[in-house]
């Protein structure tokens, strides 16, 4: 099903608790860099969760205890030896709420690049900035106002600020834990035209409770239920031929 | 099947299935119509047909209507996606279908008396399966049953091998009695039409087997056709 060319992280048997309470159980997923990967669930499922420990997010989080393996390139992402700095450099984030550093445009974006001495002189910042606000299609509504606070944009603007934020240092996936669901449709279309520019290029997955977001902007649906992954296929049998009882009910609006 | 959460949608799914369930049963009536006329020579039973075509017609225009607003206000997946496709395809089969017992039914008009001849016994008795095919393939799709539409599938080879029958029998009439040529003719195309009812009951039935299923309906034996060059 995935070509191993573009296989970008690997999960095997991973399993998530929260004190005493098991919230993900066993899950292996693949996720490549040539094709969007949605997680679909009802809430609770294991879904962002699971999204969280592709970066080592739940880090953060003391009674959290993860089991099983998590590779980028053949990397331990759970090893000792393991950056988590330069990890999630790496594997970016985009938050549901777009939340800019309450700094300039400009700043919003160069803030990671610095940090991680990715650029040697203004010239080269003013570079980098430029081509992460056009990849995140931001570029024409903020090239003359980027002095301005990034906190002054729309919603939807904020989002693109933040998906340009986490593409400036260059990641290699990009999670996004439902990035639209605090946008209009409007907005929410322009960030799913983005997702389907930036596939390819940066391996991309997507928490979403929008079942019909999800079937636009994945080609590969991974359904979760009480912290299992219950199915795993391409995007539209998922959405037209479902194996799973449970994944027919949820996705056919009969769930519980 | 259970239930969705939102009950409008059941609704909605649900007159729509009723909608081609009415569809198929004024269509198998227009056949059974079309052959009544045939054998009895009945213009008022002709053109009883005939007229309720439209009512055939007008029930296609709603089943199209309903099908579009259900996608696109609720947005269907999976089977109840398949099912919703699976009606506007099915609706447009069955307007065929109406066409062709409406056609039969004008050349009934068309064909002057006949006597008893062979051909007059196979097509009605072609016409009552490829009726019941009809039937008994929106039987199928009520219940959401494969099964039931494989068996529909396979009876259309008995529909092909009436016709090849039909087909030898009207031939030899023509050849021993060019004077038949004519009416003949007109039975050839009625005999055709049932056998096209046939093909496409089996069309709906490979439709009913990907809705209920979402898998293609396995390859069937088909009949060669009848051959032409008999007796010539």
């Amino acid at each position: 099903m995935t070509e191993t060319s573009t296989l970008k992280m690997i999960a095997r048997d991973v399993s998530v608790w929260y004190g005493a309470k098991q919230a993900i159980d066993k899950v292996s997923i693949d996720v490549t860099t040539e094709n969007v990967t949605a997680f679909i669930g009802p809430s609770g499922c294991g879904k962002s969760t699971f999204l969280r420990t592709l970066n080592r997010m739940n880090d953060t989080i003391p009674i959290c205890r993860m089991e099983g393996k998590i590779e980028l390139d053949g990397d331990d992402v759970y090893s000792s030896g393991m950056d988590v700095v330069q990890l999630r450099a790496r594997v970016g984030m985009v938050f549901q709420k777009p939340n800019p550093f309450p700094k300039s445009i400009y700043e919003n974006v160069a803030y990671g690049p610095r940090i991680h001495g990715l650029a040697a002189g203004k010239s080269e910042m003013d570079a980098i900035v430029e081509k992460s606000l056009r990849r995140a299609g931001l570029w024409d509504e903020v090239k003359d106002r980027l002095t301005e606070s990034g906190t002054a944009l729309s919603g939807g603007q904020q989002q693109r600020l933040c998906i340009a934020r986490a593409i400036a240092v260059s990641p290699e996936v990009i999670l996004m834990d439902e990035p639209c669901s605090a946008l209009d449709p409007i907005a929410t279309a322009k960030i799913e035209e983005l997702i389907h520019e930036l596939r390819g290029r940066y391996a991309i997955v997507i928490v979403t409770h929008n079942m019909q977001q999800a079937a636009r902007v994945s080609q590969r649906t991974a359904f979760f239920h009480l912290g299992t992954l219950v199915e795993y296929g391409v995007t539209s049998d998922i959405f037209t031929n479902p194996r799973e009882e449970k994944t027919k009910d949820y996705i056919t609006g009969r769930y519980g | 099947m259970q239930e969705h959460t939102v009950k409008a949608f059941d609704a909605e799914i649900g007159q729509l299935r009723g909608l081609v369930s009415e569809m198929g049963g004024r269509a198998e009536a227009a056949i059974e119509g079309a052959m009544i006329a045939l054998v009895k020579h009945d213009s008022k039973v002709a053109a009883d047909v005939i007229a309720n075509d439209k009512l055939i017609d007008a029930l296609e225009l709603e089943i199209e209507r309903l099908a579009i607003q259900i996608i696109a206000l609720r947005a269907p997946m999976a089977i109840d996606l398949r099912e919703v496709v699976a009606a506007l395809k099915i609706a447009s089969v069955l307007e065929r279908i109406g066409d062709y017992a409406k056609n039969i039914a004008k050349r009934t008009m068309l064909i002057g008396n006949l006597g008893k001849i062979e051909p007059l016994v196979l097509i009605p008795a072609m016409a009552e399966i490829a009726g019941q095919m009809v039937h008994d393939v929106l039987d199928a799709f009520g219940a959401r049953d494969a099964d039931a539409a494989l068996l529909v599938s396979e009876t259309d080879i008995k529909v092909d091998g009436f016709f090849n029958s039909v087909f030898r029998s009207l031939v030899t009439h023509m050849m021993e009695n060019p004077t038949t040529i004519s009416n003949a003719a007109h039975l050839l195309f009625v005999a055709r039409n049932i056998e096209r009812i046939g093909d496409h009951a089996t069309n709906v039935a490979e439709m009913v087997y990907y809705a209920a299923t979402g898998e293609h309906m396995p390859e069937r034996e088909k009949l060669a056709f009848a051959d032409t060059e008999q007796g010539g």
